[in-house]
């Protein structure tokens, strides 16, 4: 059983979730929204990319920066023309707005760039290998996964516990009203949140476009995975969700090479069963409010 | 310096202050009086312009003057760069921020470094507690330390005027007396004016240079706490001091009085 090839798979597949629940959670963690259009979005830019290097035929660096370019000004205007004209909105009904961007944006990429798939390649390839220790095999894609993982939670970790903008997003989190008191603009921190999820995504759907094929629909099931990951790490806490996403990677391969038509499936099981010990994830904090 | 004239903010199809008129001179302390459901908070909310969410216009009618410009149509962030400084009802920290954290994020609208560092000190100078305490999370302390830093949090913004809303709530007897003084010495340190909103009328009569009474969203005394002392429906219904027995020998529980 080839252990350090699994491991390795593993550990970038579940980065890659970890990435993508981040920015799940980046956006649950200031507006209590749970962002079904996550997926979409970042396949939205991920076809910016696609037709920037494609069509446009411009060189990929160029293509890696209009994406980011596209996802966080596509983040800024879910928010501003999605989610911010909702007079007194609920929850739910905020979360149901959000599975309509999804939709549009889904519907949106069919009618441009059609239904088939596409080759989309990013030149960190997934053929070419090194094996710095016998048996463990990783590949250029995993290699640039990995980079790509340190640098945003490292850069993540900077901004929200250094910069003036991180903390008062970390305040507008835990107390709106209080956060407006302060003189912080709340709106703005809400646009800044959705971009900033956005660009996060997008950067976590290049990896994985170029790793499965590209179509409309080609996030819907890692989307589906870094949620699952998100969940189970608490849906609040940074290195909860990074961690959720490697178990999620880790069993998620292990499994599937010793079953593998259950695969898809194993996973969730055993969120399922960690959920039924700890309900609110592994991580989850409470702050009960003193009066 | 700050200037109500005639407001009134509803709540749905409920109207919560029915016209309401006020002033504050340079360096006051002014205080607002009133038992639960007077409209004391709404008032500093409709000052502070937090129902905007709400609604778009707000307060419905009157005018909101600060230093001379309306600020009645401005929005909450520039009336905090103006210099108006708000300790929430209830202290409302971060609580997963440190406390030093939440101090710092009080001068969120300034930008001079230097102006920041030496409010910070003049802030710790006040809450000499907050400073042992920089690196705790704010959630953790204990209630009179979380409205310490409630107000140091708002006098980082530099203000010329500082609301505070009930900051004796939930507070022991000797605590709320620490409170009220540094809230005395901010004003005569610092020249800083202040409005103070309270339930515990003895208290901010004592501290206070002009106090207000609220009942029902209406203004229904306004005078000096020397004169509202000796007040006879004041006496009875605030300071709880009893008042002569009725002529049928019993007490009367309930007095409506009308102001108009």
């Amino acid at each position: 059983m080839p252990f350090g090839q699994l491991l390795i798979d593993g550990l970038a597949m579940g980065a890659c979730y970890g990435l993508f629940g981040l920015a799940v959670v980046i956006i649950y963690k200031t507006s209590d929204v749970i962002n079904f259009a996550a997926g979409e979005m970042a396949m939205f830019s991920t076809f910016v990319a696609f037709h920037v290097l494609n069509i446009f035929g411009y060189p990929f660096w160029m293509a890696f920066i209009a994406a980011l370019a596209f996802a966080a000004l596509l983040g800024v205007l879910v928010d501003y023309f999605f989610l911010r004209p909702a007079k007194n909105p609920t929850l739910l009904g905020l979360i149901v707005i959000t599975i309509g961007a999804q939709m549009l944006l889904a519907g949106l990429a069919s009618w441009k760039w059609g239904a088939e798939q596409k080759q989309f390649s990013i030149p960190v390839s997934y053929s070419v290998t090194y094996e710095p220790i016998t048996g463990f095999i990783i590949s250029q894609w995993a290699l640039a996964v990995f980079i790509t993982a340190i640098v945003i939670v490292s850069f993540m970790f900077v901004f929200f516990k250094y910069t003036k903008m991180g903390t008062a997003m970390r305040a507008t989190q835990q107390n709106k009203h209080a956060a407006k008191i302060m003189g912080i603009k709340t709106d703005r921190v809400f646009a800044f949140a959705w971009g900033f999820s956005s660009v996060i995504g997008a950067t976590t759907a290049l990896l994985l476009s170029a790793k499965t094929i590209l179509d409309p629909g080609f996030m819907m099931e890692p989307f589906l995975r870094a949620f699952a990951a998100a969940v189970l790490g608490g849906l609040m806490s940074i290195p909860g969700v990074l961690l959720g996403g490697f178990i999620m990677g880790l069993i998620e391969n292990f499994f599937g090479y010793v079953w593998p038509s259950w695969k898809p499936i194993t996973a969730f099981v055993v969120i399922v069963l960690v959920l039924c010990v700890r309900p609110s994830g592994l991580f989850a904090k409470h702050y009960v409010k003193k009066v | 310096m700050l200037k109500v004239n005639n407001i009134e903010t509803w709540y749905d199809l409920i109207r919560a202050l029915h016209g309401i008129s006020f002033q504050i001179k340079q360096g006051d302390v002014v205080a607002l009086l009133g038992s639960n459901g007077a409209g004391k908070t709404t008032i500093l909310k409709t000052i502070m312009r937090l129902f905007y969410d709400l609604k778009e216009e707000q307060p419905e009618k009157g005018t909101i003057e600060f230093l001379g410009e309306r600020i009645d149509r401005k929005d909450t962030d520039e009336i905090v760069k103006m210099g108006i400084g708000y300790v929430p009802e209830g202290r409302e920290v971060f609580p997963e921020l440190s406390v030093l954290e939440n101090i710092t994020i009080g001068a969120y609208t300034r930008n001079d470094r230097q102006g920041i560092k030496s409010d910070l000190e003049n802030v710790f100078r006040h809450f000499p507690r907050l400073k042992e305490r920089s690196n705790q999370q704010a959630g953790l302390m204990s209630g009179g330390e979380q409205q310490m830093l409630a107000i140091g949090r708002a006098l980082m913004s530099r203000p010329k005027l500082l609301m505070l809303d009930e900051p004796s709530l939930g507070l022991s007897p000797i605590l709320t007396k620490e409170i009220f003084g540094i809230i005395k010495d901010i004003n005569e340190k610092d020249g800083v004016t202040i409005l103070l909103v309270e339930q515990n009328v003895n208290m901010a009569l004592k501290y206070s240079s002009f106090a207000y009474l609220l009942e029902n969203g209406r203004i229904v005394r306004a005078d000096k706490p020397e004169v509202l002392r000796e007040d006879e429906d004041i006496k009875e219904f605030y300071l709880g001091i009893a008042a002569e027995q009725s002529v049928k020998g019993y007490k009367r529980y309930r007095r409506k009085v009308r102001f108009r």
